[in-house]
């Protein structure tokens, strides 16, 4: 009985504390323009979207003298907790890094209609409330990119795609890709088969390998992976195969510097830059989607390519151009690509 | 000074003491690595207190390693070692979220029968442990150690399963509305609620920002109820018998092996109820692909080594870790503070908990050298 008093005495203390606070000498501080992101459970270390991410948002705080500050997410229950504590601190926009934090800032922003949210690599299409920013990749042209140098490369006419789980966003890499195959193909004048398996998972690296290497043993020579932790294992089979694998969001070929052809790179630092910049100008973001490709320079292939033959380095870099402006549109679910496939003309 | 002996002599008081030779020492490595140390630590102290809210968020956070701190105390003092708690916490996160999601009945039913669900399948593990443990002699942390990896694999099958994956997202669909144990759940988002609250700050800020839900006080009880158990009770007795010693309780006509199994059980039971209590009272509702441990179990560990493996201690060993966390992530954002630093300050505090033991014997010490010097 007595530690039950004891309890609810030391419950009703902390209660009775709330309000209490004490000076930390940060009040007084200057009101900056303040960014501010929340990191899925990769944490900011992730040598991947995170750390993309935040290289961004602290180089435009360097560049305009803003503040810009991150909070990690050690479990998947913090994400709420670490948004909502964004939104007292005076942020004057909030970002939550990858689409795992989709539901938290839609609630967020429904329930603090003043504060102007951005969520990286997602989008609520239509329904995209007023105060939130959603950032999208348009990764097939990327994709696109790296399946024309695909198809450039392949010695045996027969290249491989290995997905994650099926979904819009590895559709943008699997019919980006398909339609630069195609393209390279036409530009060869051959046919070029192409073989594609999911992993149906992100993580699962045994499997990823396992797939890659019967495509390998089949006759692929070149396999691209959008599959996240899965594909380090494809990328491990063109190491053990000596063949080529293709590397997707970051420059991967620290993984294996002689098979690793080339990747799709995804730079999210870029898009937290430009879209953090236009919040400072007073520019309204919110209330849409804000896609990123090769004209914002958000992705693309590395700048260096040594696998890469030079004069296939020298088409692939016109044809980004070509992207860039306009005049190629890659296709980035199958509609799209059926209409690609029909009305493509390929001037040798 | 007899009297003061006395007093550094009493639990409360060497954890007391431990505390605060924790935060002296995190404010030295706070001073070396280059933060304000006196305004660190009134930032940790403004992020847990400044703000009802922030209370809230400290006791949401703090119900699954309170659970998971009773269930390691509680294996503890019937002498086995319950290293395996975040597989018994991730188990029951997993049926609790498959029950879930299958089932959709009224809120009166489908509330006990996922919890039920969850606390089942941790039981189920916990007891999979004792009876290997009692049955071929192999010993609970191998098989736990193992079996927590075996358990992050099934979550991320079923995480990844065509029936539950949610498309487009890490993870599963979040259980249905029926299932929730918020307060005020449905209240709070309708119409009606956000007008009243809208009027109220404090309420708004606490039920409308935070997922305040019953599990706290779940977890009170809980507490309660194995300290009854264990103190209170022929079987506890029993239990606490083999622990202390597993022949003696033998030669006194104790089954040892029975008592090693139920112990088991009620320990997985209790990380059971921890996941159970998440999945139904905190967002986002369902199970993620795991690609490491979320750490509930393990925070468990520490929690029940804080409390020296007292239930009631739990609770406020779990109150302060959790607000060590929750204050932890706030220094991060004031200050810029690397997490890695946090984190060494939570271990910190919680290496001189474990030294606790010291202070009784430096006080024993003093005792007799005065002795020695009245003769």
């Amino acid at each position: 009985m007595k530690r039950v008093m004891a309890l609810t005495l030391f419950l009703a203390m902390i209660i009775s504390t709330a309000g209490c606070s004490i000076k930390t000498g940060l009040e007084d501080e200057e009101k900056k323009f303040t960014v501010a992101m929340v990191t899925d459970t990769g944490g900011v270390n992730d040598q991947s979207f995170n750390s993309s991410a935040w290289e961004g948002m602290s180089k435009f705080a360097e560049n305009t003298g803003s503040k810009a500050r991150y909070i990690e997410s050690s479990q998947a229950s913090d994400y709420l907790v670490n948004i909502d504590r964004l939104a007292d601190e005076n942020c004057d926009l909030i970002w939550g890094i990858g689409f795992a934090l989709s539901d938290v800032v839609q609630r967020a922003a429904k329930t603090n209609p003043e504060l102007n949210y951005a969520i990286a690599d997602y989008s609520f299409g239509d329904k995209t409330p007023e105060n939130i920013t959603g950032v999208f990749f348009r990764a097939e042209e990327s994709a696109f990119v790296v399946g024309f140098i695909a198809g450039m490369t392949t010695k045996t006419d027969s290249v491989g795609f290995v997905g994650g789980i099926k979904g819009s966003v590895i559709d943008q890499f699997e019919y980006g890709y398909r339609a630069g195959v195609v393209y390279a193909s036409k530009l060869r004048g051959k046919s070029i088969n192409i073989r594609v398996q999911y992993a149906e998972s992100f993580s699962d690296a045994a499997k990823g390998k396992a797939i890659a290497s019967l495509m390998y043993s089949n006759g692929c020579d070149v396999v691209l992976h959008a599959a996240g932790g899965a594909g380090v294992g494809v990328i491990e089979a063109a190491k053990e195969a000596g063949k080529f694998a293709i590397g997707a969001d970051l420059d991967q070929s620290y993984l294996a510097p002689n098979n690793v052809l080339t990747s799709a790179m995804k730079n999210v630092g870029k898009a937290v830059e430009i879209v953090s910049t236009k919040a400072l100008s007073g520019e309204k973001t919110g209330g849409k989607d804000l896609s990123f490709g090769i004209k914002e320079d958000c992705v693309g292939i590395p700048d260096e390519n040594p696998n890469v033959a030079p004069d296939v380095v020298q088409k692939a870099k016109e044809l980004e151009e070509k992207i860039g402006s306009g005049e190629i549109k890659p296709p980035n679910n199958l509609e799209s690509y059926n209409e690609f496939i029909k009305a493509i003309n390929v001037k040798k | 000074m007899t009297r003061m002996l006395k007093i550094l002599k009493k639990p409360v008081t060497c954890m007391l003491i431990a505390i605060f030779c924790g935060f002296v020492v995190s404010a030295l490595i706070l001073f070396a690595t280059g933060y304000n140390p006196t305004q660190s630590l009134a930032i940790m102290f403004n992020a847990v207190f400044s703000r009802p809210k922030f209370i809230t968020n400290v006791i949401i956070k703090s119900t699954p390693i309170i659970l998971t701190g009773l269930s390691v105390a509680f294996a503890f003092r019937t002498g086995l070692f319950n290293i395996g708690a975040e597989g018994q916490y991730i188990a029951a996160t997993i049926a609790s979220t498959v029950v879930g999601i299958s089932l959709d009945l009224h809120p009166i039913l489908q509330i006990p029968i996922v919890i039920l669900s969850g606390v089942l399948v941790g039981a189920l593990w916990g007891a999979f442990i004792g009876f290997l443990k009692a049955k071929f002699g192999i010993h609970e942390v191998i098989t736990s150690i193992m079996l927590n990896w075996t358990t992050l694999y099934l979550n991320n099958y079923v995480a990844n399963s065509a029936r539950f994956h949610k498309p487009e997202s890490d993870g599963t669909y979040p259980i249905n509305d029926s299932g929730l144990t918020m307060i005020l759940y449905n209240w709070k988002f309708s119409e009606e609620g956000r007008s009243f609250l809208k009027n109220n700050q404090t309420l708004n800020d606490i039920l409308l920002k935070t997922d305040l839900n019953i599990g706290f006080i779940v977890a009170i009880i809980a507490a309660i109820i194995v300290w009854v158990l264990l103190y209170k009770t022929s079987k506890g007795y029993e239990l606490r018998t083999v622990g202390l010693n597993p022949h003696a309780a033998k030669y006194a006509g104790i089954s040892v092996n029975r008592s090693i199994v139920f112990s088991m059980l009620i320990a997985g039971a209790l990380s059971g109820l921890a996941g159970a209590l998440y999945v139904t009272g905190s967002s986002s509702h369902n199970i993620h692909v795991l690609s490491m441990f979320e750490n509930n179990g393990f925070n468990g560990l520490a929690v029940a080594l804080i409390a020296s493996s007292s239930p009631i201690g739990c609770i406020f060993a779990g109150l302060m870790f959790s607000g060590l966390i929750y204050a932890g992530q706030s220094l991060q954002f004031k200050t810029g503070a690397p997490s890695e630093i946090v984190n060494i300050m939570i271990g910190t505090i919680v290496f001189f908990v474990a030294l606790t033991q010291i202070i009784p014997v430096i006080a024993d010490k003093f005792t007799r050298r005065r002795s020695e010097h009245v003769k």
